[in-house]
């Protein structure tokens, strides 16, 4: 049983990450136009170097 | 007094300086933030053409194309004008309007609906792993390892709870302080005793604990509210966008020249230029020109009325054919258009006496589930003089009948059809407003700009002779009245070619005359050409000394009216005709639509009162109306509906607004509102069931947590599923 004693830590920890990772999203407006993203992946524009 | 107040002002005068200096710089050169809309972008190539479009403008720092919300938003220098920024669009191909900047606030209802979403996310993560560390509590963990999962458990819990709970909460205090119960109460009751009798629990090394199911409740409960806060999110930006579209604007006289100003800024007294096709700003008194005014969003009168000199003009008149400067007598909330907000605030103080279904079920079952709990806790303690086992029993009996499932019964089924009127050109902007719509068993229609789109259509062109027909041509097509556009139409359609005539000339408030062989030919008013007035809308053509020739019109239907008052009569109800224009025209169209009913020359308030009249008759009244007029009648009516062309406050006043030009899903939604509130219904019931099926195990004392947790599991996934069904 001693095998719980790291089990538990780490599934608490992979969740909390994904909750932190969520939470990030929400913050930085990522749920704010979910259909123009999904085309802007199509679009070639800022292909050959980053967004200035 | 005043130097007393004065003086720690100036104590410091660098400190206050400092910052208003500051603020002063940095309102002298505020950026632009420009909003667009763009009803017809759609792809990937749409959104790069545009931003291309408008990035490459010299004094844009930054556009963005939101293809959800159909808008692009532009961040520019102080210089650039909203103008310019649509014109590039327009270029590019797309059709762009521009947007209020100032009444889009989507940033607040956004912050709203992000923070409960954020507590939804954190009660999910807690809640999965509680049920986790729960699964192995019931397959069997004992002792040692069954405390430690349960300590867990509530490290977990304990801060999510505080955390997510906290609109719960504030709901509750507040309904509490006030000396109500609403929802919430039993809601935070539940979840605050769970908690506690958990701990108390653990601490003894018990062997049941419910902080699986006080998080997966409020989980459930927080889902039943996002979705019900996301659908109001979506109904008040689509009605936010449809003001946004209206940007107030005036042209201002000063010293001669001419400055755009917001409607905001001016100030009585001001000299204002209003051009043909515009509408009136504010109350104020013609200065100079003559023009004829519409005046069918206020009063319902389709014949366009005289204006000259020294005549009063009213907010929210249109134009139609000479420039005309007014000078302002009453602005902003002193304007009649304003005024009739009061009236509205009389009539609405009805209807806030309607009580949602949600509330009726709170009312019954809040007080209900008290008095059980209470009585579970004083048999057990009785019987057992036991005070652990009679607080756990009486835990039980509130977690099962927690409402889960009914919070989530009408959120659900609001969504679900909301979702489908949208889809169908229908924003529901009030939360009650489909319930209200299902109990409708009279509906009264207006008839200017709601069954009729207000522009006119000749009638009597087969009776008229062809060379007068030619002449008319000749003379309406130098025009941009509506009723000569109206001839200009019918007669091009008919397939007749214009008369030669010379020396056109509009007179601006009475008609356009010109010179046809030797002879004066006038086309306009009654009272121009010496004709006698007619009741319905017409205008006269003379030719030299001739008797005038009459040329008579009716509104134009919109599209949909009469499938939308064919479906309403085949559904059983009862549709009136109630409007401001003239008897005859009432009359005419009543008989085209086959409306039995009709009421002519009413006035606003005779609307109102006649649909209180109605109401206290036990009638309940869907109002369909677009105008100023209609506004006090819209908001007294048990529910109300009206087109994306009305006027603002017409909008505001009513329920559901119709987002396309037709009114034929009027009948759909009727038929589907009553299949929501079925639905509703059915989801109480459900949750009855699984109450009445689960609480005599609670009172028993043969509940465990996983009973609970399967009983509100399973019942939420029922009440959902039953909603989706919605058709």
């Amino acid at each position: 049983m001693n095998v719980l004693a790291y089990l538990i830590p780490i599934s608490l920890i992979l969740g909390g990450l994904g909750l932190v990772f969520f939470i990030y999203t929400v913050r930085s407006n990522q749920y704010d136009d979910p259909e123009g993203d999904a085309r802007r992946i199509l679009s070639d524009d800022w292909d050959d170097r980053p967004r200035p | 007094m005043s130097t007393a107040f004065r003086a720690p002002v100036s104590a410091c005068p660098a400190c206050s300086a400092a910052p208003a200096a500051e603020a002063l710089a940095a309102r002298a050169l505020p950026d632009a933030r420009i909003a667009l809309s763009l009803p017809t972008i759609h792809c990937a190539a749409c959104i790069s053409k545009v931003e291309r479009a408008l990035n490459a403008h010299p004094g844009v720092k930054s556009a963005r194309v939101n293809l959800t919300l159909k808008r692009a938003s532009i961040d520019a220098a102080p210089e650039v004008t909203a103008e310019e920024m649509r014109a590039l669009v327009e270029r590019a191909g797309y059709e762009a309007h521009e947007l209020d900047a100032g009444t889009l606030s989507a940033t607040a209802t956004d912050r709203a609906g992000r923070e409960l979403l954020m507590r939804l996310a954190v009660a999910g993560f807690a809640s999965m792993n509680v049920m986790l560390l729960s699964v192995s509590v019931w397959s069997g963990a004992e002792a040692a390892t069954r405390d430690l999962f349960h300590w867990i458990s509530a490290a977990i819990t304990l801060p999510a709870i505080a955390f997510s709970g906290v609109p719960f909460f504030r709901n509750a205090w507040a309904a509490l302080r006030h000396g109500r119960l609403n929802m919430d109460v039993p809601i935070t009751l539940a979840i605050l005793l769970a908690v506690v009798t958990s701990l108390w629990e653990t601490s003894l090394s018990g062997e049941h604990a419910y902080f699986d199911a006080a998080i997966a409740l409020t989980f459930f409960l927080l889902a039943g509210r996002y979705l019900d806060h996301r659908t109001r999110a979506i109904a008040r930006s689509a009605a936010e966008e449809l003001t946004a579209l209206e940007v107030p604007r005036a042209t201002r006289l000063r010293d001669g020249a001419e400055e755009v100003v917001g409607v905001a800024d001016l100030a009585v007294g001001d000299m204002i230029l209003v051009r043909p096709g515009g509408r009136m700003p504010v109350d104020g008194v013609i200065a100079s020109g003559t023009s004829e005014l519409d005046r069918s969003l206020l009063t319902g009168e389709t014949l366009p009325v005289f204006a000259g000199v020294g005549q009063a003009v009213s907010a929210g008149e249109v134009n139609l054919t000479g420039p005309l400067t007014i000078r302002a007598t009453a602005v902003g909330a002193e304007t009649s258009l304003h005024r009739m907000a009061d009236l509205v605030a009389i009539a609405e103080s009805g209807r806030s006496r309607y009580t949602s279904l949600a509330d009726r079920a709170a009312k019954l079952y809040a007080p209900g589930v008290h008095i059980l709990s209470a009585l579970a806790f004083l048999g057990w303690y009785l019987a057992t003089w036991d005070l652990r086992t009679a607080i756990n029993i009486a835990a039980a009996v509130l977690i099962i009948t927690c409402p889960c499932a009914l919070g989530l019964a009408v959120p659900a089924v609001t969504t679900a059809a909301s979702g489908r009127l949208f889809r169908r050109g229908m924003l529901i902007k009030n939360e009650t407003a489909l319930e209200r719509l299902a109990q409708v068993d009279t509906v009264v229609f207006d008839k200017t700009g709601t069954l009729t789109t207000g522009t006119p259509r000749l009638t009597n062109l087969d009776a008229l002779p062809r060379d007068a027909l030619e002449l008319a041509l000749a003379l309406s097509q130098a025009s941009a009245h509506p009723l000569a556009q109206a001839i200009t139409k019918a007669a091009r359609d008919a397939g007749f070619a214009a008369a030669e005539v010379s020396e056109i000339t509009e007179v601006p408030g009475y008609g356009t005359k010109g010179v046809f062989a030797g002879q004066e030919v006038r086309l306009g008013r009654a009272s121009w050409v010496g004709a006698e007035a007619r009741a319905e809308t017409a205008t006269f053509l003379k030719i030299g000394e001739a008797a005038p020739l009459a040329f008579t019109f009716t509104d134009a239907l919109r599209p949909g009216a009469g499938e939308a008052v064919a479906a309403l009569t085949r559904q059983g109800k009862r549709v009136i005709l109630m409007s401001g224009d003239t008897t005859p025209a009432v009359k005419a169209l009543a008989a085209r639509l086959g409306i039995g009913e009709w009421l002519a020359e009413a006035l606003p308030a005779d609307k109102a009162a006649r649909v209180a009249a109605l109401a206290q008759e036990g009638a309940h009244v869907l109002m369909v109306g677009d105008g100023l007029n209609d506004t006090a009648a819209l908001a007294a009516a048990h529910v109300s509906i009206s087109p994306a062309s009305a006027l603002d406050a017409a909008r505001v006043a009513s329920d559901i607004v119709l987002l396309g030009n037709d009114l034929s899903p009027i009948g759909a939604a009727c038929e589907t509102a009553q299949s929501a509130t079925r639905r509703i219904h059915e989801n109480f019931r459900i949750a009855t069931v699984y109450n009445i099926v689960a609480v005599p195990l609670a009172v028993a004392g043969l509940c465990s947590p996983l009973i609970a947790a399967l009983a509100m599991s399973v019942s939420s996934i029922t009440v959902s599923l039953n909603a989706l069904r919605l058709r």
